[in-house]
């Protein structure tokens, strides 16, 4: 184990992808927060998760551990719950590479105003089928394949698709 | 710190009592789209339930693990709220699994994450700032869980005669159960003086908005509640617990130090 610096550790993990969307990488899904000196001088490395059950987590921390580890870095991670994840913090670029991969990306979230924003599902704006690109779509289900995505249907092409929730 | 470690337990077992009962659809939803969908659902629930756990046994301190709290406590130690044990059926029906009722489940995640939207929100701002990113989280997980249950509320009370009648039903069988929720214990009440909890009571005006506003929309009477308060909060259980304790612990307490 050497004492890499953080440039060297950032760009060791900048290859590490989602598990379960492998077109997008960590650091662009807002997964992995920062790197930095601990107070011992030890490298942090610091990740966040996504949904609280989401079980893609422990396989993060462990594609993150054996990155560094295979690269010779000594380093600590770190699980920080706060600021909670949001995936107002994905990158346009990420966004593209879901829509290229088929997934919808994710709208901004809605800022939270006050308690009546519970009452009743706000209109939402359009979903864009990632195939053809039309907003004539409808949900099939909030819940889909994983944590983080709808089920779409487009109504022009037919296909189904997966929408990334906004969190 | 040991009213911080109660308020916890409470909210991981209300979360982990509802993830385990709402799991049991999985494999058995009555479209699969549904099926997906409580499955999602009740792995939100045991994420939250796993966060606070493990933050319960790091202020314990004794060694204790997330674990241990789920697997290795009994009936009477679980501090969830009697409403979130009860099986996925009215009263005075049997226990098979084809007896399984989607209005009951649909009503009981109505009923908890309105409450829990608010007791999220209010949560941010704890005193425990582990709680409070924890709060954050869920919050935003909470209310997928409201917005789903609330439209399937409306489609079954706004349905047809059979849907409406077994809507309908679920509510008056589950609405009295929340009684419990504005009954402060003193678990609680230490929470609360602390700066870690949230006095629920201060949230019933905007739970109840949003339940009759609900139930309005699903054309839903919502029954006179009087009378039983039930006490899960405080360790009292109802029959049904124990039962659901022993096929979600069986298998840890089996193979106690297994890892996998
Ligand atoms: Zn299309």
């Amino acid at each position: 184990m050497t004492t890499a610096t953080l440039e060297q550790v950032w760009v060791a993990l900048e290859g590490l992808t989602d598990p379960e969307i492998p077109v997008v990488t960590l650091r662009e899904l807002g997964i992995l927060r920062d790197v930095r000196s601990g107070p011992d001088g030890l490298v942090e490395v610091v990740i966040t998760p996504t949904y609280s059950g989401c079980p893609a987590m422990g396989q993060i921390e462990d594609d993150v551990r054996a990155t560094l580890e295979s690269a010779g870095i000594a380093a600590r991670v770190i699980t920080q719950l706060s600021p909670a994840w949001t995936t107002d913090w994905m990158s346009e670029a990420a966004k593209e590479k879901l829509r290229a991969y088929g997934i919808a990306p994710p709208h901004q979230t809605t800022p939270d105003v006050s308690v009546v924003r519970f009452m009743r599902r706000p209109a939402a704006d359009p979903v864009a089928c990632p195939q053809c690109g039309s907003t004539h779509t409808v949900v099939s289900s909030q819940f889909g394949s994983t944590a983080c995505k709808a089920l779409y249907k487009c109504l022009d092409c037919q296909e189904p698709f997966d929408y990334f929730k906004p969190y | 710190m040991s009213a911080t470690i109660d308020y916890l337990l409470h909210l991981a077992d209300n979360a982990v009592v509802l993830g385990q009962r709402d799991a049991e659809w999985c494999g058995h939803g009555p479209i699969l789209e549904e099926d997906l969908a409580l499955a999602n659902v009740s792995l939100d629930l045991i994420g939250q339930a796993r966060l606070l756990y493990q933050r319960a046994a790091e202020l314990k301190g004794d060694g204790t693990t997330e674990d241990k709290l789920a697997y290795f406590r009994d009936s009477q130690e679980f501090r969830n709220y009697t409403l979130l044990e009860l099986p996925h059926h009215g009263a005075l029906v049997g226990y098979a699994v084809a007896d399984r009722d989607y209005a009951t489940t649909i009503v009981r995640n109505f009923l908890y994450s309105a409450l829990m939207v608010h007791v999220w929100d209010a949560l941010q701002t704890s005193a425990d700032s582990t709680l409070a990113g924890i709060a954050a989280k869920s919050l935003k997980e909470a209310t997928y869980h409201l917005h789903h249950s609330r439209d399937w509320l409306v489609r079954m009370g706004d349905g047809t005669d059979e849907s409406h009648t077994r809507a309908q039903a679920a509510v008056n069988h589950l609405l009295p159960y929340t009684e419990e929720f504005w009954t402060v214990s003193p678990a609680e009440t230490a929470a609360v003086e602390a700066g870690v909890g949230v006095d629920v009571r201060t949230l019933r005006a905007a739970w109840d908005a949003l339940v009759n506003d609900a139930l309005a929309e699903a054309t839903l009477t919502r029954p006179q509640v009087r009378g039983y308060v039930p006490q899960g909060k405080v360790g009292l259980h109802s029959e049904h617990l124990g039962f659901l304790l022993a096929e979600m612990q069986s298998l840890a307490r089996a193979h106690p130090d297994g890892c996998w």
